[in-house]
């Protein structure tokens, strides 16, 4: 198990710069995933990570030594691929011995008929065996072993290609995707043995994903990724309660945040819409973008007494999911119609009808005209102005 | 008739399209059935089972061509054919020009395939060279091929005298004369298995290589092993076969430049039977020839689907 260390790590394909200075520290046991949407650079990070691409300046670190110029097998990290990449033509057995034969056998002992002749073969082999069962007695797959790939269903597979990642003892687990070419149900429970894997081994685990659900259930952090950067580093909550850009804003949750245009006026106070907002900012005055989770909107109520901040619109749209209900809220002089989340007990507004949203001022997060996040602070009725908590 | 089996061959052709929903819901279902299956069935009847049927019966007779008349001698032309000095030198040459031929063109075409994958630049350039002997006609490259291989102002000889060393009469020497036409063959056969193993090899997933490099097979000759010969299973099996079949039906090359001499040194199967059938016009002993040539062709084509049974294909 060993740390990994990222600096100032650039990728540039062809003139054009796919990583634009990476830094990144994963600590040791640290299950991290990197998210972003599709383009981002996630993959090609993983991929620098692994040696399968060299970066084109800056450092890797492996445990406490340079990783540079170090083939892909000698930095000891194993990778599952999004296609699994298991050998068609090998059977799972062999497929999971693959990493341990190439370490411990020498070519002329993988030489088909010549190598049998070797002495000290049988033996390496016979310690192999071993270890490729144990494994496969750990994933439930010992009853798969004579089987070729071809034969396995989309899990099975998907174990198997993880199976040929713990067979070695790597010192870090690098996942390319891996659950997306499962179906949606399968998925779910793959995300829960991933997670007890990660328990078990209590090795680092770098995870590559664009499905944001899985990151924010396995990971103890996640490190959003967009255009090239590493936008933000945090547990879930931390990214999903507080991001630091309104691109990770966007990007962290399902449905996607409400944005709404504001101003920061010359008194520091934020209106929206020519109301003010009950919120106050050191920050320049000019446009800036309030922002509100879903979940946090309210529907019907009258003005909120704290923030006085309801908007009315006409409700366009209705989902029903179930276990939840999302209305869409078209609002005068906003583009994209505003989503409040709603439990499904509650009476649904009916589509075309009027409505006020209402959110209090603690849910709304400020972001500027570039789309960094401002501090902001309440403002109470009797003038005074609270610190609010801000991280 | 030979070239008709080979695309009998091909894997998607070979199966029989009507008997399952036939059988799944009953008579009714039948006739449709039948109706569409005719056309191809017909086409099949006419152009390949017929005409096989007629040569298989023509070899029971002594007919010649252009007489009016002929009778059924039964095995007569076999035990003619297998008594004949020259049928067992002309199997023998066959036999020896496929396992020279085959090999070799295999492997040179993967390597040249290899080569060019591998590498980065003229890639388009290398390709056209190499599959320019496929596209030419071989008739006429065999007269290059003549001029070149002249024992006094051929290109080869030339070659070799500047080297200090001693030339041949590659073509009129009976030491030399098959195995020169073994080198035109495979020249001739190598870039079209160069194509098929390119396509084979584009189609090798990037990601295989990516996973073999993290598991320790660094090298091209481990990654060769563990991941590019056996993806490439399926389509080195289809090379062997069309080479092999395309290597038993050499004709062309022996007809312009040897006819099969010296002294019979360079006679194949395919030229023995032009000159019983059409030189001599012994048709019926022509046909017993064909069936000979069949037989081996037949054979390679039935190790071919035993091969894609076992499961070279992968899922």
């Amino acid at each position: 198990m060993a740390k990994i260390e990222l600096r100032a790590v650039r990728k540039i394909f062809d003139s054009t710069e796919i990583l634009k200075g990476i830094d990144l520290a994963i600590e040791d046991g640290e299950f991290i995933a990197l998210i972003g949407p599709s383009g981002c650079g996630k993959s090609t990070l993983l991929r620098v990570i692994a040696g399968l691409e060299p970066q084109t300046s800056g450092e890797v670190r492996i445990g406490d030594a340079s990783a540079n110029g170090v083939r892909p097998s000698a930095r000891n990290l194993a990778m599952v691929f999004q296609s699994y990449a298991l050998y068609p033509h090998l059977t799972v057995f062999d497929n999971i011995a693959v990493p341990l034969r190439m370490r411990r056998h020498s070519a002329l002992a993988r030489t088909p008929l010549l190598g049998r002749l070797l002495p000290g073969r049988a033996g390496t082999e016979r310690g192999i065996r071993a270890e490729v069962e144990r494994v496969a007695a750990q994933l439930e797959l010992s009853s798969l072993l004579r089987r070729k790939p071809g034969q396995l269903s989309g899990g099975q597979r998907q174990r198997v290609a993880v199976g040929r990642a713990i067979v070695r003892q790597p010192l870090g687990f690098l996942f390319d995707e891996p659950l997306s070419n499962l179906d949606a149900k399968l998925r779910v429970h793959m995300r829960t043995e991933l997670a007890q894997l990660h328990r078990q081994l209590n090795a680092t685990f770098v995870y590559v994903t664009h499905d944001q659900a899985e990151a924010m259930t396995m990971s103890s952090r996640i490190a959003v990724m967009i255009e090239g950067h590493i936008v933000q580093v945090g547990t879930p909550t931390e990214v999903y309660e507080n991001p630091q850009d309104i691109r990770v804003a966007e990007f962290v949750g399902s449905p996607k945040i409400n944005a709404m245009p504001g101003v920061i006026r010359e008194d520091g106070g934020i209106e929206i819409l020519g109301r003010p907002l009950g919120l106050s900012t050191s920050a320049p005055t000019g446009h800036c973008s309030v922002c509100v989770r879903p979940e946090r909107m309210e529907l019907g109520a009258g003005p909120n007494a704290i923030s006085g901040a309801a908007i009315s619109g006409t409700v366009v749209h209705l989902e029903h999911l179930g276990s939840e209900a999302f209305v869409h809220v078209k609002v005068d002089r906003i583009d994209l119609p505003l989503l409040a989340r709603l439990n499904p007990d509650r009476q649904l507004p009916a589509i075309g009808s009027s409505i006020h949203l209402t959110y209090s001022a603690n849910a709304a997060r400020i972001f500027d005209a570039a789309g960094q996040r401002i501090e902001v602070a309440a403002l109470l009725r009797s003038g005074r102005v609270q610190e609010q908590a801000v991280g | 008739m030979a070239d008709t089996l080979t695309a009998n061959a091909l894997p998607s052709e070979r199966r029989p399209a009507a008997i399952t929903p036939a059988r799944a819901q009953g008579v009714s279902c039948a006739r449709p059935a039948l109706a569409m299956v005719a056309p191809a069935f017909m086409l099949m009847c006419l152009l390949l089972l017929g005409p096989l049927l007629g040569v298989i019966a023509l070899s029971f007779t002594d007919y010649q061509l252009g007489s009016p008349t002929f009778s059924w001698i039964g095995l007569e032309n076999y035990r003619e054919m297998l008594a004949d000095r020259v049928f067992w030198i002309s199997l023998r040459n066959t036999l020896t020009y496929v396992a020279i031929v085959v090999p070799a063109a295999v492997a040179l075409g993967l390597g040249v395939a290899l080569l060019i994958e591998s590498g980065s630049s003229y890639r388009a350039w290398y390709r056209t060279i190499y599959f320019l002997p496929v596209m030419a006609t071989l008739i006429a490259m065999s007269i290059v091929w003549e001029f070149m291989l002249h024992p006094q102002f051929g290109l080869v000889n030339g070659l070799l005298h500047g080297f200090g060393l001693e030339g041949y009469s590659w073509l009129q020497d009976r030491r030399t004369a098959l195995y020169a036409l073994c080198v035109i063959g495979i020249w001739q056969a190598l870039g079209f298995n160069m194509v098929l193993f390119l396509a084979g090899l584009v189609s090798i997933p990037r990601q295989l290589y990516d996973a073999a490099e993290i598991d320790g097979a660094h090298g091209g000759w481990a990654r060769f092993r563990l991941v590019t010969w056996p993806m490439l299973g399926p389509t080195t099996v289809f090379v062997v076969v069309i080479t092999g079949i395309r290597s038993f039906q050499v004709f062309d090359t022996v007809h312009v430049l040897t006819k099969g001499g010296p002294s019979k040194s360079s006679e194949v199967l395919i030229h023995t039977m032009y000159v019983e059938g059409f030189e001599f016009f012994r048709s019926g002993y022509g046909a017993a020839l064909t069936v000979v040539f069949l037989t081996f062709v037949l054979l390679l084509t039935l190790v071919k689907s035993a091969l894609a049974n076992r499961g070279v294909h992968y899922a």
